[in-house]
């Protein structure tokens, strides 16, 4: 299952190569050509009729995740975080180290032995440590070097009939979304990239669309969705199994107005629900693929999930199968005519 | 010129949202340009032909700071969010208006105890409906609201919102009027989005590709009761920038303009700016980088409803900008 696949498979961001082989395999037989560019980035490109506009679909590999930054003399691994992680999770997580995933467990201060006050604060990466059971510095270094990575161990699996649990759904859900679009046809020039280095600055995407320089550009993400008990319904965001979010604007991009009506009449004529993503706050690759060049109609899809950047994050399987059926009749309309590109400017 | 001003303030612009304000530039300008274009960012660029072949850009953004509609509840009061940079304490009681049509007051949950409390969470907008589904029939989700405020008249100075930086847009507007053919292909460029980060500069720089681009913009002051230190006062003429927080400006562009002023006797003022950024900041960093630099007009109360400029600086700011052009620029010889 191409969900758990991607999901279980390591990559904090520069580090994309396990998730790039899986996505490489699956698409292998069914695009006309699989490029790597310098940075990383998997572009996968379907053959089209020239004077239709051309497409660029974007979803990214990378995951947060820690970095192995020193190795003590007791053989444990301090860490620093890759990306956006709230560090009051990290504590007594299982993590996967390095290219040869070396087991680990994030320990601290047990709590027979921490003072009052001490249980009371945030532990910092300062307090936080991997634990390898390594004897000593030697016996770690033969596991680990300085600047590995480290994941979650998250194992991805259904809860009831509709959820489903995993790590990095942020965005592997946007990267299986793509695959199964790139697997029809479609009469349009078709690139659907798979970037790196989005949770660090949408670094990937900056170049990659500077390369392709499409007509246009959708963004398929993993957003947050917070319809949890201690936030007030003003501030949710998205909610789990209200269908795919519309972005219309975030910290970096307003969404091409044109393009989000397009996707909504679209959504209303088909009959797929559909929310738009209430935070006007954060990014996404978006943000770099709007201004490039003489700039770019983009617009933003995304499958909410509960508990993002965590170890454990939580998706509705409808609003997934939702999003790649709203992404695959945008690319219909484009095959059919009867998308108006010239509106878009 | 008063009459231009009242006109542009007075229109609704938000970041995003730019469509009504272009409108009026576009019809307020297009006999007097050799051509006019829209780009896929919103930005109105529109050129005079020069003499000789060199570009020069000028910039002034279209876009104000705004409101974000993001939540509306059962009783059809609106939850939002900031569009550029607006301090909560700002909108306490003010009066604001959704898509330039729909008015709504701003008011705080229950009760404050500490204003370094309040934040956007704790804000809503009453547009004075019965219900959510009355609201939505003149508010959506995503709909932005603007100040509602009238120009007014004070004399030498006039107070209004958006005066940042619809009064550059006025400096441009009376700059291209003033001048029948300039030395240089010169681009009046009205940018989207500035409020937001500078993006709409962003890519009409990357299109136009000039040899000299300048920001034409408004700039903080220091000279109110125990202002922040800031050594430019109102009135007293353009402030040519040195610094901002996006840009440090390639000398020979800041003697240019110096030079220019001593040279005609224009009034004006060097502007170190600590905060805040301009569209001279994109223009510099577009392909191999451009020398860029930026005209400020000083102004009191930026970002609030009642910003206010010296009509006397705009004026030499458009006699400055109109010097520029009708004489040749050294270093594009």
């Amino acid at each position: 299952m191409l969900l758990k696949k991607l999901t279980e498979a390591a990559g904090v961001s520069s580090r994309e190569e396990e998730v790039r082989e899986i996505i490489k395999e699956k698409l292998a037989d069914h695009v006309d050509q699989l490029t790597t560019d310098a940075l990383g980035n998997l572009i996968a490109f379907q053959d089209g009729v020239e004077n239709k506009p051309t497409v660029m679909l974007a979803a990214h590999m990378d995951e947060i995740g820690l970095m192995i930054t020193k190795i003590t003399n007791d053989g444990l691994l301090s860490f620093k975080p890759v990306g956006g992680i709230d560090k009051r999770m990290l504590v007594s997580k299982e993590v996967a180290v390095g290219e040869d995933k070396v087991k680990g467990v994030i320990g601290a201060k047990a709590i027979h032995l921490q003072k009052p006050q001490e249980r009371k604060n945030i532990l910092d990466y300062k307090q936080l440590y991997i634990d390898i059971g390594a004897q000593d510095k030697k016996d770690a270094k033969k596991a680990v070097k300085i600047g590995d990575m480290a994941t979650f161990t998250t194992n991805y699996s259904k809860l009831g009939p509709n959820t489903a649990k995993a790590k990095a759904f942020d965005d592997r859900v946007g990267c299986a979304a793509l695959v199964q679009i790139l697997k029809n046809n479609y009469d349009f020039p078709l690139y659907g990239v798979f970037t790196v280095q989005e949770e660090v600055g949408a670094r990937g995407a900056t170049a990659v669309s500077y390369d392709i320089d499409p007509d246009v550009a959708l963004v398929v993400e993993g957003t947050t969705a917070s319809d949890v008990p201690d936030s007030k319904e003003q501030i949710y965001s998205t909610t789990l199994g209200q269908g795919p979010a519309l972005t219309m604007r975030d910290g970096a991009m307003i969404a091409n107005k044109n393009l989000v009506q397009e996707i909504v009449s679209l959504a209303q004529r088909e009959d797929i629900n559909y929310q738009f993503r209430k935070s006007t706050r954060a990014g996404t690759d978006g943000g770099a693929i709007h201004l490039t060049k003489e700039g770019i109609p983009t617009a933003a899809i995304s499958v909410p999930c509960r508990y993002i950047h965590s170890p454990a994050s939580l998706i509705n399987l409808n609003d997934y199968q939702n999003t790649i059926k709203l992404v695959d009749k945008f690319c219909q309309q484009v095959t059919t005519g009867g998308f108006n590109y010239e509106k878009l400017d | 010129m008063k009459n231009l001003i009242k006109k542009l303030v007075e229109t609704y612009g938000p970041s995003g949202d730019e469509e009504k304000i272009r409108e009026i530039i576009k019809t307020e300008i297009k006999d007097s340009v050799d051509q006019i274009e829209i780009d896929a960012l919103g930005n109105l660029i529109a050129l005079k032909k020069g003499k000789k072949d060199k570009k020069v850009m000028l910039a002034a953004h279209m876009d104000e700071i705004g409101l974000i509609a993001n939540h509306i509840d059962d009783d059809g009061f609106i939850r939002f969010d900031r569009v550029g940079g607006i301090s909560p304490y700002m909108l306490l009681g003010e009066r604001v208006l959704f898509n330039g049509e729909t008015p709504g007051v701003i008011d705080k949950e229950g009760k404050l105890d500490d204003i370094k409390k309040l934040n956007y969470d704790k804000l809503y907008i009453d547009i004075g409906v019965q219900d959510k589904e009355e609201a939505q029939e003149k508010v959506k989700l995503g709909d932005t609201a603007s100040y509602y405020r009238e120009f007014q008249d004070l004399g030498d100075r006039v107070t209004a919102k958006s005066l940042d930086d619809r009064i550059g847009c006025v400096a441009l507007i009376e700059t291209l009027k003033a001048i029948e053919e300039p030395i240089y292909d010169t681009y009046f460029v009205f940018t989207t989005q500035e409020e937001v980060g500078t993006r709409g500069s962003k890519v009409a720089a990357y299109n136009i590709e000039p040899d000299l681009g300048l920001a034409v913009d408004v700039t903080l002051t220091g000279d109110m009761p125990e202002a922040k230190r800031m050594a430019v006062s109102l009135g007293a003429g353009p402030a040519i920038k040195v610094k901002d927080r996006s840009v440090l400006v390639a000398p020979q562009v800041k003697n240019l303009l110096i030079d220019l002023a001593e040279d005609k006797e224009i009034p004006y003022q060097l502007e170190v700016l600590k905060f805040g950024g301009t569209d001279a900041g994109s223009m510099q960093l577009t392909k191999d980088g451009v020398l860029a630099g930026a005209v400020s007009i000083p102004c009191r109360y930026v970002h609030s409803p009642s910003e206010m400029v010296d009509v006397n600086d705009v004026e030499n700011s458009v006699q400055l900008l109109t010097d520029l052009l009708n004489n040749k620029i050294d270093f594009l010889e």
